[in-house]
């Protein structure tokens, strides 16, 4: 398309004021964590890049996330997407309410959340055992519309209730359908809903926080306490691990279908 | 998904179905996940709704709903909540809707789009803890641009990172994700505008400000809108940014629920907090109700390549 001047101009200017409000904070944090701090430093130093290692509970708490980053692919890989599938191929009854029960989160703020299961999270700390399995569960629950977007998308681009008429009548069961059958056609979908997932276990904070969980956030936010520019190098590091993880993503569409959630 | 497709795929499985597909024991299939969903979505849902209308001890009363309505603190509370939500979905949609804009003009699959699309959908979740940290980094102690305005601009608000740690401190915070995030859920509506469109309008001899003041704007307003609901809900329900920033329990809904939850001094009231976060979600909901009817008239034109 055939751009004028004015186009141009608007254009850039747009750019420019935006991408400078964007990137500032970000050169910002990389200027704070190669400040000289402490002792005996001047100029440039990446003094605070290199105590990153030395974190005991960072690494414990890195190790905790990502714990329950596994739990919940395996809880989304097992439990929602098999199920998404049953309803897909045996229940088309159920389908709205099951669209309906994983949007809902949609309308339920984290925090809100948070209040509803903490007396439930007290007692299985208390009576049970304080594991990630819980943590884990609410994270799966919180990221239902955006699997659910991402798994329907797929869904829909084949004709499951063929493959799966087919596969029976060559004698496979019903986990041979699901498992070996349907998942690996949607196999994308999967995937990019195992990614967010990541991205927002890796992420979280509200309910990791106020059920006292010290998830990598929370720890995060106190070495934020004790030293700034540990803390300062530490979100960078990890902003820039998001990144790589994201553009690992195959497909281009990922965006629409994650965000592009549709209520009606 | 449109309505069309689902009637198209329910009505292939209803003719090829035999009576083996519809058998009464699939509904056990769909045990699991409603057993799993029971626990960690519905009874949480459940348990903040009839919280809502019972006291501490489990008998049902109104009187803490009606208390939390009446109280200045929580009203204050709600009414900042209200007031920044408002404000950072503003801001970000008319910021993020014209960089959306900006990336759409510009070509397709080239150098600036990907890096600007991909940033963006890193942003957008880049709320709390590493966010704040950020803007410390900028406008904080010792701050990028802190330490450039003490030397240059020493009269200047920039020179005292005192305002970060107020209500415009917040909004400036916030939008630093509203945008990306309208970016996100706005670029695929642009994307979607017909070429033919601009051509008729070219054609009849309309201007480009006129094509964009008849034909784009018009269009847009219904999409624009549902996208600041969005971010509207995003930012009401965002508690990480302002509790590590400002940690002030009074300020904002989250924080208030957040504090009648855990009170480390004894003063933990469970109920508050359900009240509460009641408010909320009648809120959340009532701002999803209207994104849905938006969106059904979108998505006419919308998802029709």
């Amino acid at each position: 398309m055939r751009q004028t001047i004015g186009v141009k101009i608007w254009r850039w200017s747009i750019i420019s004021v935006v991408a400078f409000y964007l990137v500032v904070p970000l050169y910002a944090m990389f200027d704070f964590s190669t400040k000289p701090f402490g002792f005996a430093d001047s100029g440039r130093t990446f003094r605070a890049w290199a105590l990153i290692g030395t974190q005991e509970n960072l690494i414990e708490a890195v190790t905790r996330s990502l714990i329950t980053a596994a739990i919940v692919m395996a809880l989304i890989l097992f439990l929602v997407v098999p199920t998404a599938i049953w309803v897909q191929l045996k229940l088309p009854l159920l389908r709205r309410p099951f669209e309906l029960l994983c949007l809902l989160p949609l309308a339920i703020p984290a925090i809100v959340i948070v209040v509803g299961i903490a007396p439930l999270y007290r007692w299985i700390s208390i009576n049970l055992s304080e594991s990630p399995i819980t943590l884990a569960g609410v994270y799966s629950m919180l990221i239902l519309p955006y699997t659910y977007r991402s798994l329907s998308a797929a869904l829909d681009a084949v004709d499951i209730h063929t493959l799966a008429e087919a596969a029976t009548t060559l004698g496979a069961g019903i986990s041979r359908v699901i498992f070996g059958i349907i998942m690996p056609t949607i196999k994308t979908g999967i995937i990019n809903g195992s990614f967010i997932a990541i991205a927002l276990v890796l992420g979280e904070f509200t309910i990791s926080n106020i059920l006292n969980f010290k998830t990598f956030q929370v720890v995060i936010a106190q070495i934020g306490r004790t030293n700034g520019h540990v803390a300062v190098a530490v979100s960078l590091a990890s902003l820039l691990f998001v990144v790589v993880l994201l553009l690992l993503i195959p497909t281009k569409k990922r965006q629409g279908a994650v965000l592009d959630v549709d209520l009606t | 998904m449109t309505q069309l497709q689902y009637k198209r795929t329910g009505s292939a499985s209803g003719r090829t179905g035999s009576r083996y597909w519809r058998s009464k024991s699939a509904y056990l299939g769909a045990l699991p996940f409603l057993l799993f969903s029971g626990i960690f979505l519905l009874y949480p849902t459940w348990n903040v709704i009839s919280g809502a209308f019972e006291d501490n001890y489990g008998v049902a009363s109104t009187a803490e709903l009606k208390k939390v309505f009446n109280s200045p603190i929580a009203r204050g509370a709600f009414g900042n909540s209200l007031e920044l939500s408002i404000k950072t979905a503003i801001i970000g949609a008319i910021l993020g809707g014209l960089f959306a804009w900006a990336i759409a003009t510009g070509k397709q699959g080239g150098a600036f789009y990907k890096i600007a699309v991909a940033l963006s959908s890193v942003l957008a979740q880049f709320g709390g803890v590493m966010l704040v940290f950020a803007f410390l980094a900028t406008f904080g102690f010792n701050g990028l641009v802190l330490t450039f305005a003490t030397q240059f601009l020493p009269t200047t608000f920039l020179a005292d990172a005192s305002w970060l740690y107020s209500m415009n401190g917040l909004a400036v915070l916030y939008t630093f994700f509203q945008i990306p995030l309208m970016v996100l859920v706005f670029l695929p509506t642009l994307e979607n505008l017909q070429p033919q469109w601009r051509e008729a309008s070219d054609a009849l001899g309309g201007k480009y400000y006129e094509y964009w003041l008849r034909v784009g704007i018009p269009i847009l307003t219904p999409s624009f809108a549902g996208a600041a609901l969005l971010l509207f809900v995003n930012s009401f329900s965002a508690y990480a940014t302002a509790s590590i920033l400002i940690n002030l329990a009074d300020f904002l809904t989250p924080l208030q629920i957040a504090t009648a939850l855990t009170s480390e001094t004894g003063g933990s009231n469970p109920a508050e907090a359900k009240v509460l976060s009641f408010y909320m979600v009648i809120i959340v909901v009532i701002a999803m109700g209207l994104y849905a009817l938006l969106r059904r008239n979108v998505s006419k034109w919308e998802q029709r390549r």
